[in-house]
């Protein structure tokens, strides 16, 4: 009877072990993100300020919610608000979403919980994807997201990859064809940058959640002693 | 003489209570004078389990209907702001949607605990029953909520399953028609289910399990031994020999499968709220677009057993309604135990090896169907086009097909196993 079972444990186990190797799509790089590093989710915000929150819109985050990640009331107001916009506002973006449909093919989708659906890998690696495409209309595509309808927005920095054909191996590798003005090196970070603020603006209450979170298993954890010793009291004149 | 004197105020209070509602006479009947078998195990914490997430679940959802709003435009934003700006909101819609997947955990196992020990044999077949009522409501609970952040699955999931009333034949279209109130999931849909969700069913669940621990305290718990424990009382007190009260043995019990319980609970909300995606779906994370099929749509974990049989079953006559009624059916099937188990005994402690294996075979198709319908029926590939009968069909979709018939022989050939399976005797009295 064992024997069975744990034939039958072992039979379930090695569908799920071919099911992961079957399962490969897009290779993602891993993002090197860190939520404590706080330099590094402000470099991340200014960035998302300067060159995404023109098209996408973060409607659900606010401006002044970046004071969890260090930022004063002030530097807010100087460095990233713009326009008439208040510190308590959400991030929107004035342009229209049908006009954006018309001018882009998609309406770009609000990004503020963008990290969540999608994931900081796919997040990393798709912004590190755009290479030139001249069959396109904005004249780039993306490895990670083919015929994307966004065009790559941080190619000054990047600069402009193309994508090889390895007549050997027949697989396709992206080539930096001119620089921009970042090294390759520096425009990893600075999208590393990037992703940890957008993972940061996905669940603005994930440090609280995670550092409330030992205390409550502690607490519980001293309140599991308690109650074993007293269900062991009550029950010693049972049997 | 202080002392003497409150207790003299409290019993007055008491008595004063007494004499215009049985206040005393129910706690002893449902906990300080209730006897319940002495020799419970690890299986029988699941009910209070139940019980408790039952009171999470209507005290978190409380707090947020006060901030949710039922509206197509308003639905996704709204999660949002309490995820955000809602003090606390946070852990309360985590709680909540952590409660969701949780109540199935513990109503599985609880399930499995009176497949294990027939404790839906004779004299216990109503508390069954209610059970399965409560697990059909359950279900409509979650299918309902799931609706309701708004997300792309969402929206594409209930779409797809009021879809699968339409193949009802002659009348499947006018029922999908008027449970969606709409020719597609919309905001009329969203509003309704809203309804359903916090107050239509949740009455319905709560009467069910009132009825059910009526039920219960009527005949009394079973045990893991399947032998019942009013057969032998003492002669002049007339409490059962192995029966001890509810409280307080129980409830200190009770209290340390808590803790773990609530350790293992909070350590998903704290540290694991999506649970790799099991409990909630990243596609969820995209407001719900009708012009976008998502390329994979997949329930919730706690469906996906049932959604498999659903696949595996080829359509007849181009309609897809066989294998809408043998989803329908493995859920109900569990209904028909109390009348199809045979077996002169109830608990596994004492069945034959051919029941056991019947179960464990039950179990193992359960598991890998449930993992079957979280997966596209693609994932292992096709078989090769020279193979005969299965040439070019997804491997998976044959061994969901193998598995959905192991499923219903556990149920269809239980008159016939349990009857003539090898069993061992049965003690008199509970043996631990």
């Amino acid at each position: 009877m064992k024997k069975q079972i744990l034939w039958l444990v072992a039979f379930a186990f090695s569908l799920l072990i071919t099911n992961a190797v079957a399962n490969e799509g897009v290779k993602l790089d891993k993002a090197p993100i860190d939520a404590g590093n706080e330099a590094s989710l402000q470099r991340g915000a200014k960035m998302f300020v300067n060159y995404c929150l023109n098209c996408h819109s973060a409607a659900y985050m606010r401006y002044n919610r970046l004071a969890d990640i260090g930022l004063t009331e002030a530097q807010i107001k100087s460095n990233l608000l713009f326009a008439s916009e208040k510190v308590g506002d959400t991030m929107t973006v004035a342009m229209q979403k049908k006009e954006a449909k018309q001018w882009f093919g998609a309406t770009p989708p609000d990004l503020t919980v963008e990290a969540r659906a999608r994931g900081a890998d796919w997040l990393y690696s798709y912004l590190r994807g755009f290479y030139r495409d001249d069959t396109r209309p904005t004249g780039w595509n993306n490895v990670v997201y083919d015929k994307v309808a966004m065009p790559h927005v941080l190619w000054q920095l990047q600069g402009q990859q193309i994508l090889k054909l390895d007549e050997k191996t027949e697989s396709h590798t992206l080539v930096l064809d001119k620089p921009g003005s970042m090294s390759p090196a520096e425009y990893d970070e600075a999208v590393a940058d990037l992703v940890n603020y957008l993972v940061f603006m996905a669940e603005p209450a994930k440090a609280k959640r995670m550092q409330l979170g030992l205390i409550v298993l502690l607490f519980l954890g001293l309140m599991f002693v308690v109650t074993y010793y007293l269900k062991k009291e009550y029950w010693k004149d049972i049997h | 003489m202080a002392e003497n004197k409150l207790q003299k105020y409290m019993n007055d209070g008491l008595g004063w209570i007494d004499a215009r509602f049985p206040l005393t006479a129910n706690i002893k009947a449902h906990l300080t004078e209730y006897y319940a078998p002495k020799n419970f195990n690890f299986w029988y914490f699941f009910g209070s389990l139940a019980l408790l997430v039952l009171v999470m679940q209507i005290l978190t959802g409380i707090f947020l209907t006060m901030n949710y709003k039922p509206d197509a435009e308003l639905a996704f934003a709204s999660v949002e702001y309490i995820m955000r700006d809602v003090s606390w909101g946070w852990l309360i819609r985590y709680m909540h949607s952590t409660g969701a997947s949780m109540f199935f955990v513990v109503v599985y196992l609880h399930m499995f605990r009176g497949v294990i020990y027939g404790s839906y044999r004779n004299p216990r077949e109503l508390i069954w029953l209610f059970g399965v009522g409560i697990f059909l409501c359950l279900m409509g609970e979650a299918f309902f909520g799931y609706l309701l952040p708004w997300g792309q699955m969402s929206f594409w999931g209930a779409q797809v399953i009021i879809n699968l009333f339409s193949s009802i034949p002659f009348v499947g279209p006018d029922i999908s028609l008027w449970l969606r109130g709409d020719y597609m999931v919309s905001d009329a849909t969203l509003n309704r289910f809203f309804a359903f969700h916090v107050i239509a069913l949740p009455l319905v669940l709560l009467g069910l399990v009132v009825a059910h621990l009526i039920a219960l305290h009527e005949v009394g718990s079973n045990n893991p031994d399947g032998v019942e424990i009013k057969k032998h009382k003492d002669p002049v007190t007339h409490i059962p020999l192995d029966g001890i009260p509810f409280h307080p043995y129980y409830t200190v019990k009770d209290l340390v499968g808590v803790s773990v319980f609530l350790i293992v609970f909070s350590a998903i909300i704290f540290f694991l709220p999506e649970m790799g995606g099991y409990f909630l779906e990243a596609n969820n994370f995209i407001p719900a677009d009708p012009l976008k099929t998502p390329p994979h749509i997949a329930p919730v974990w706690y469906f996906t057993p049932y959604y498999s049989i659903l696949r595996a079953v080829p359509p007849i006559l181009n309609s897809q309604f066989p294998g809408v009624a043998a989803m329908g059916l493995s859920v109900v099937a569990f209904a028909f135990l109390p009348w199809i188990d045979r077996s002169p005994v109830k608990s596994i402690r004492y069945r034959g090896t051919l029941y056991k294996k019947w179960l464990a075979a039950f179990v193992v198709s359960f598991l890998i169907l449930g993992y079957l319908g979280t997966e596209p029926s693609n994932i292992w590939g096709q078989f090769g086009a020279g193979i005969p009968l299965v040439g070019g069909a997804d491997r998976a979709t044959i061994v969901a097909r193998i598995f959905t018939a192991v499923y219903f022989a556990f149920f269809a050939l239980m008159p016939w196993y349990t009857k003539i399976d090898k069993t061992k005797p049965v003690p008199e009295r509970v043996t631990e």
